[in-house]
């Protein structure tokens, strides 16, 4: 019998079977994949508060450090955002292969379990405990556990099997498609942003320095208004924009972009990460909420065993600190995507119009949205209808 | 004849989005190997999401 198993060893699983085994749970975390990190599904990009948060950052995982961002309107109106001090850096580009590997290690370096190529197929509830059926390498395997917390990700088996979330319409997921690319001449000290109806309907293109003359460039497009693929998206962008170089990787995946969810918990179980839809709306990051929801759902966890109390009533207080956390946003931010989905090419360009030139001084969402209601008061009031 | 999804392996990008958006549960990646099962209606929202176009609907 387990305390907590953790399905899925990625950010939110590692940092939550890491969480609860520091505290001396007896934790199992599985990963249905036989190499944890691989393949990537990520444009790897993280700010430097959010990773402070948790990690001690080391060089080992960070591809490149950057010092801004720019982004790019359909008409090439630039926006330029950067932090006070000249030459602080305020993101991280990781390299997600080596970082999620090193999560895992903190949790079985803190006690817990870890098995590979072993998925989770369902569960059934025994009294007030849990029987897990799982594939292990290819052999039926059960456990019994306390509480199960579901880090699987976009694919978040264990919450909709739960009941807990319902499956992602078309407009509720962006379809990604990047090419890492060598001998790129960029300048690698900002990531960029290029946005546009045509260029990436219900999206954006990135492209996220990897130091050396690589680059992650990439493109996440809404399925219900895309006419195309991603990767036709994406290679119409490389030719548009000029990038040159050579493609050593190709990188494809789905981010939730649907805003804050009810509940993450019911009885024994609670999500957290992108299976529990954590990416944010506008961005797609993902990487710092599966770190702060893995952190809440393994201190939740540690208390629930510690009461002896497994019930969806109890766990809620897990949704009560991702949300006081960062669900708020989610909600938020869900909002403004909203709103931006019906701005044309002609507005995004005279929004933009109207902030370039200013040096905007923080690194966020909030940071551009204020700016451009300075300059834009009608947005308040179409802001506030939403 | 039913109407399924099917998928060309040599375009997959093993990626997940079409486990994502599946109600049915009909689709299942097993590391790089995308699995169609029975429980697919042909409902084609998966082919809309596949990044790399891997996915068609045909009558099988
Ligand atoms: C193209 C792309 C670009 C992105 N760029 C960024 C970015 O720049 N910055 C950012 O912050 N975020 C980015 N994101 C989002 C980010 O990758 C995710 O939000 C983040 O990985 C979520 O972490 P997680 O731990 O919740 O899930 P994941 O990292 O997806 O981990 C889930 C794990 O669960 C495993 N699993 C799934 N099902 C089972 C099962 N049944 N049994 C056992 N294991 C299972 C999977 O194999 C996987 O290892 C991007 C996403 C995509 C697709």
């Amino acid at each position: 019998m387990f305390d907590v198993v953790v399905v899925g060893a990625g950010p939110a699983g590692s940092m939550a079977a890491k969480t609860c085994a520091e505290r001396g749970l007896n934790v199992l975390l599985i990963e249905k994949r036989q190499e944890i990190g691989t393949p990537v599904r990520c444009a790897e990009g993280i700010s430097k508060q959010s990773l402070g948060k948790f990690l001690k950052v080391d060089k080992k995982w960070i591809a490149a450090e950057v010092f801004g961002a720019k982004i790019y309107a359909p008409d090439g109106t630039e926006v330029v955002m950067a932090e006070e001090m000249a030459g602080n850096e305020v993101g991280f580009v990781l390299e997600r292969k080596i970082f999620d590997r090193h999560l895992a290690r903190l949790a079985a370096k803190a006690g817990a379990e870890i098995i590979v190529k072993t998925a989770f197929v369902s569960f059934e509830r025994v009294g007030d405990k849990l029987r897990l059926k799982m594939n292990k390498m290819g052999e039926r395997w059960e456990v019994e556990t306390k509480i199960l917390i579901g880090a699987d990700g976009v694919e978040s088996r264990v919450g909709r099997i739960a009941g807990i979330i319902k499956t992602l319409k078309k407009s509720e997921i962006e379809s990604c498609a990047q090419y890492l690319i060598s001998d790129i001449k960029i300048d690698e000290s900002y990531t960029y942003f290029y946005l546009g109806k045509n260029l990436a309907p219900g999206g954006y293109a990135w492209i996220f320095p990897k130091e050396n003359n690589c680059a992650n460039v990439g493109i996440g497009v809404l399925p219900s208004m895309a006419k195309a693929t991603a990767k036709e998206y994406l290679d119409k962008f490389i030719e548009k924009i000029g990038v040159k170089g050579k493609i050593v990787e190709l990188v494809c995946g789905a981010v939730p972009v649907y805003g804050e969810i009810t509940t993450a918990v019911t009885d024994n179980i609670m999500l957290a990460g992108d299976a529990a839809y954590h990416s944010d709306p506008i961005t797609g990051g993902g990487i710092a909420n599966a770190l702060s929801a893995g952190y809440h759902a393994g201190v939740v966890a540690y208390e629930a065993v510690e009461k002896d109390n497994f019930s969806s009533s109890f766990l809620m207080k897990y949704d009560e600190l991702w949300k006081t956390d960062f669900g708020w946003k989610l909600g938020r931010n869900k909002k403004i995507q909203e709103f931006l989905l019906k701005l044309d090419d002609d507005m995004l360009n005279n929004l933009a119009k109207s902030i370039s030139g200013i040096n905007i001084r923080e690194m966020s969402v909030q940071a551009i949205i204020t700016e451009l209601v300075k300059r834009n008061p009608s947005l308040i009031e179409i802001l506030r209808n939403f | 004849m039913v109407k399924r999804a099917v998928v060309n392996r040599r375009k997959c990008a093993y990626c997940g989005a079409c486990v994502a958006v599946c109600n049915l549960f009909a689709t299942e990646l097993i590391e790089t190997f995308l699995e169609i099962n029975e429980n697919c209606n042909g409902c084609g929202i998966c082919v809309e999401v596949c990044p790399m176009g891997a996915l068609s609907i045909m009558e099988v």
